[in-house]
């Protein structure tokens, strides 16, 4: 048993190189990002990539205390975690300090806080530790009730700030309620109210609404006889249609100008690339030139001459894509798509209900911030500020997605032993 | 593990979906599209153009009429200026508050990224004095350009200027000129505009999205140098220019001289003139403004599109008409009662009873009488039809390059006037008519338009005995000394030299004895060979022309003067031609002191209406000049004078 106490034991390596390869890709591209010829200092503390070397490293500490501590812990203190943040992200409501308009960031001394990314892992422990309880059925309406509530509170508490790119991180968390018994019809209505939310915003309200009138008529018409059906899909139309104005009262009242228009582009609704499409256009730019094998480490002049503006945080795809091209992007997206399928399968040989339910979160979060960044960076998805996952710049999010991930990896290892 | 375990497939299978769905993605636009490459090549690249400097203009004898002054184009960059302190900065490039916010708006407009001028051709002092101050403000910077710069003010109508390129310019150029470049708007700069304006070079730069300059491309692999201009010799002799602008001052005409040696334009006065310099700089469209209402016109350029009846010059080409057709010779007589009968009562008066007169004293005295008798000769008995004979009088006029264009090197030259017989034929319902009809052409009034240039040429013609070269504004071109092969032909006007030297003998009477009518132009020691007009005004006073070749034998120049009315040709035209001609010739001006001066500052501008003048006064017709004279029906030539 002596064995058991080592930092090392019965990690999973296969995860661990693919998060020391996504810290060394961030890097060397933050470099790139940030490069001044005239000033090609490798390590500088001055500069980002310098300071991201310190983040890495300190992220690595980080990582093995979390390997050092024991299992339970995570278990036991999970309630305290959520507590805390739940605090914490009320607290920054007053004290905090606004950067770029998102009241976000705790200052303590020269470091800055920032309680969203703790509540990644906090929710994601809480949710874990209560589906794990014996005795649970997610078709339960009690369940779903307070399974809502852990996932609402925090996300409500970060719309307040508002910072709507880490509040639509919890949405990803669905999969763990579906992993976990979850309807499967709840993904495919999801879906299909994106689908919906979509055709609403291109289309107008009426022409949607008739849309779905007459698709309702033709099912109900094609079987008529069964009653049950007739009265499903009665409802869901009724539902949808009502759904569908408060798409057109949310996306006109509640969300901002700014999100307004970057929905707007996506759609192709407003063509501005000098205004509102700015951002988009040159990011797409900067990837689209990259070609097959990429400009070359340090030769991207989008990147270099910032033209993408936020390159070496949320932009930092830009770099990858433009001077590695299509065969780095692969390679990027290829390490993702592993990590997420090898956490998956780590989560579905765990003994412990509460390891797997949070090794479901680890994944959708991470998952989350894979696609919707580096979707955003080619013009898929609307523009939303949240970091591609240990390659963009930051100490917080670094330090929070190894956090993420190491507690995953310290439950893992101990998936022989008993909670 | 549980029941759901198949749904870690459903969950794995949407991470890799989405995956591909971002690879997919990402292989379009990275493989597939290549428009993003131009796009990040748009973004980074730019070409910075390079302004070759334009070519000088020189006179003949190689001193400089234009040259070129460095000029600053003041640029911004909206988005990187700061605040500051807009009244100091106003006050160094001397523009008001209310013109820097409506430029500062226009850049903004424009863009907030890439550089707009902000003010254009500040002048070397200014830049000198803001330059200082440049750091204090920053997104703002300098380029330098030149701009034209004409040293002695002279020949603005030849010279021409240059301006802005207009939409249409660039359009026809096939792209050679961009947006903001110069083009030669009119005179010689138009004409030789594609020597003069050079090659423009380019660098090729890579800049940052803030427009920072972060090198040459390619370590300027693709960078050209601008070619300057090619110089241009003009024709022109600057202290003759100028020497003739001065005698012109406060008079509206023309001074076009020739060396008849080589069809050189030696002066070519426009008067009223204007200042070239006040077509260049800051202040140039309020100044083109200006020019542009002036009621003199100064922008028109007269010896080349202002038509006039020729007047008694014209009587020159109808006396060697009149011999080439056989029809006079030189000692052919016409007794002069005061008066040319053409039929009717009233005849075409001379100023005198010049009694019996041959051919050389009825130019000295010009005789309209004996002009009469010579056109009527050509035209009535001439062994044909007299439209035939009108027909072969007005070939042997057109030969003279009358009612055509010279095709000068200059834009906008006018073609004048030479009427044809069906206009008399069509008036007259019936070519039935005769001399009687149309007689003032005799001494070259009636349906006749003919520009100074077109003048000198005649005169440059006779000095030639009988052929001109082209007249042309450039002697030569460039480093090789280039001359267009059309301006070396010979062209022969079709009458033997022989029946020159009557007319000649009777030019210089005209000028050197008794009782010629210009002898007060005469000079000691140079035979000038002249004729004066005097040319029938209907709008005012009458128009003072002298056409001339000087020396006799050997003619070094050939001139006409013309002066909107200025009265008897002998009064104005004659004296300026003389001083010209002695000026050219000796390079100094040796007359009584009195004799310049009353020229240089007589003022025979049309006086200002409050005038205390019982008649109004009438428009200065002289500069429209477009004169068509009323068709002139016989009864009304009843009152022409000769001179």
């Amino acid at each position: 048993m002596i064995n058991q106490r080592s930092l090392f034991f019965n990690i999973d390596w296969i995860i661990i190189f693919i998060y020391v390869a996504l810290c060394v890709i961030g890097w060397f591209n933050i470099h790139a990002a940030v490069y001044d010829p005239q000033n090609p200092s490798i390590v500088d503390l001055d500069t980002n990539y310098g300071k991201q070397l310190l983040f890495i490293v300190t992220a690595l500490i980080l990582g093995a205390v979390i390997l050092l501590l024991d299992n339970k812990f995570f278990n036991a203190f999970s309630p305290i975690f959520y507590g805390v943040t739940l605090i914490l992200l009320v607290v920054v409501l007053f004290v905090g300090r606004n950067v770029g308009g998102n009241q976000a960031w705790i200052p303590i001394g020269s470091f800055r806080l920032q309680p969203s990314e703790f509540a990644k892992f906090s929710t994601c422990l809480l949710l874990a530790k209560y589906l794990s309880s014996t005795n649970l059925k997610l078709q339960d309406f009690q369940t779903l009730l307070i399974c809502g509530l852990i996932l609402v509170i925090p996300t409500a508490l970060i719309m307040l700030q508002p910072d709507t790119g880490s509040a639509l991180t919890f949405t990803s968390l669905i999969f763990v309620l579906y992993r976990e018994g979850l309807s499967g019809y709840t993904l495919v209505i999801g879906a299909l109210f994106i689908a919906l939310f979509v055709l609403t915003l291109l289309y107008s309200t009426w022409i949607v609404a008739g849309l779905l009138i007459a698709v309702a008529a033709v099912l109900i018409a094609s079987n008529k006889k069964n009653r049950s059906f007739i009265t499903t899909i009665a409802i869901g139309t009724v539902i949808s249609i009502i759904f569908i104005f408060c798409v057109d009262f949310a996306y006109n009242s509640i969300l901002q100008s700014h999100q307004r228009n970057r929905i707007d582009v996506i759609l192709g609704k407003i063509h501005d690339p000098r205004g509102e499409g700015y951002n988009l256009n040159q990011s797409k730019i900067a990837i689209g030139s990259g070609g097959l094998w990429g400009k070359g480490y340090l030769q991207g002049t989008q990147t270099k001459y910032d033209f993408v503006p936020e390159q070496s945080t949320d932009f930092i795809f830009c770099t990858v894509g433009e001077e590695w091209g299509f065969a780095g992007s692969f390679v990027v997206i290829a390490l993702y798509v592993t990590l997420l399928i090898r956490i998956i399968n780590l989560a579905e040989r765990q003994r412990s209900a509460f390891t797997r339910v949070y090794g479901y979160g680890v994944a959708s979060i991470l998952f989350f911030h894979f696609f919707i960044n580096i979707g955003m960076t080619i013009g898929l998805v609307p523009v939303i500020g949240i970091p591609l996952p240990f390659i963009s710049y930051g100490g917080s999010s670094l330090i929070s997605f190894t956090i993420l991930l190491f507690i995953f990896l310290k439950l893992d290892s101990n998936r022989m032993g008993v909670i | 593990m549980n029941s759901f375990f198949p749904r870690r497939y459903v969950i794995q299978g949407i991470f890799i979906a989405i995956a591909l769905v971002l690879l997919l993605r990402l292989f379009y636009i990275q493989v597939i599209d290549k428009s993003y490459l131009l796009s990040a090549k748009d973004n980074v690249l730019r070409r910075i153009p390079i302004f070759p400097a334009r070519g000088l203009i020189l006179d003949r004898t190689g001193k400089v009429l234009v040259q070129n002054e460095p000029v600053y184009d003041l640029m911004v960059i909206p988005k990187e200026v700061k605040p500051f302190d807009t009244l100091e900065f106003c006050r160094l490039i001397g523009i008001d508050k209310v013109a820097f916010d409506k430029k500062f708006q226009k850049a903004i407009r424009y863009s907030r990224y890439t550089s707009s001028i902000f003010e254009k051709q500040l002048s070397a002092v200014t830049y000198a004095a803001f330059q200082e101050k440049l750091y204090e403000y920053p997104g703002f910077y300098v380029v330098n350009r030149s701009v034209r710069f004409y040293p002695d003010s002279i020949a603005a109508q030849f010279l021409g200027y240059i301006g802005e390129v207009s939409e249409r310019d660039i359009e026809k150029s096939g792209g050679f000129y961009r947006k903001g470049d110069y083009i030669g708007k009119t005179g010689v700069e138009k004409s030789y505009e594609e020597l003069l304006r050079g090659q423009r070079g380019v660098q090729q730069l890579m800049v940052d999205a803030f427009n920072r300059p972060k090198g040459h491309f390619a370590d300027g692999r693709y960078d050209t140098i601008a070619v300057s201009g090619e110089r241009l010799i003009s024709s022109l002799d600057k202290n003759l220019q100028k020497f003739g602008e001065q005698l012109m001052v406060n008079k509206i005409g023309s001074i076009v001289a020739i060396e008849p040696s080589s069809g050189e334009i030696l002066a070519f006065v426009s008067s009223p003139s204007y200042n070239p310099n006040l077509m260049v700089g800051r202040q140039r469209g309020k100044n083109y403004n200006k020019l542009n209402t002036d009621p003199l016109k100064p922008m028109f350029i007269r010896p080349i599109q202002a038509e006039y009846p020729p007047g008694s010059i014209f009587k020159v080409i109808n006396a060697l008409l009149g011999q080439q057709f056989g029809l006079i010779k030189p000692d052919t007589r016409f007794f002069c009662g005061g008066g040319y009968y053409y039929g009717g009562s009233r005849p075409m008066k001379c100023t005198h009873v010049h009694g019996s007169s041959d051919l050389a004293r009825s130019i000295q005295v010009s005789c309209n009488t004996y002009y009469g008798n010579v056109y009527a000769a050509m035209i009535d008995r001439s062994g044909m039809r007299p439209v035939n004979g009108f027909k072969r009088w007005r070939e042997g006029v057109a030969k003279f390059n009358i009612g055509s264009r010279l095709d000068i090197d200059l834009p906008h030259e006018r073609k004048g006037l030479l009427p044809t017989d069906s206009l008399y034929t069509k008036r007259y319902r019936s070519d039935k008519w005769r001399s009687g009809y149309n007689i003032s052409l005799s001494i070259g009034q009636g349906e006749l338009g003919i520009t100074p240039l077109q003048m000198a040429n005649v005169a440059a013609t006779v000095a030639n005995r009988g052929f001109f070269y082209k007249p042309h504004l450039v002697k030569a071109i460039g480093e090789k000394k280039f001359i267009k092969p059309e301006y070396t032909k010979k062209n022969y006007v079709g009458v033997d030299e022989k029946h020159f030297e009557p007319v000649i003998q009777g030019m210089s009477m005209v000028v050197n004895q008794f009782p010629g009518t210009a002898t007060y132009s005469a000079i000691h020691n140079i035979e000038i060979c002249g004729k004066t007009g005097t040319v029938q005004n209907p709008h005012g006073d009458d128009h003072s022309v002298f056409f001339a070749f000087a020396p006799r034998n050997n003619p070094k120049i050939a001139i006409a003067v013309v002066v909107e009315n200025g009265g008897h040709g002998s009064t104005w035209a004659a004296p300026i031609a003389s001083l010209l001609i002695e000026k050219y010739l000796t390079d100094s001006t040796k007359r009584d002191k009195y004799y310049l001066e009353r020229i240089l500052k007589g003022n025979l501008l049309p006086r200002p209406k409050v005038a205390p003048k019982p008649a109004p006064v009438k428009k200065p017709d002289s500069t429209s000049n477009k004169q068509k004279p009323k068709p002139a029906t016989t009864n009304k030539i009843a009152i022409l004078r000769n001179d």
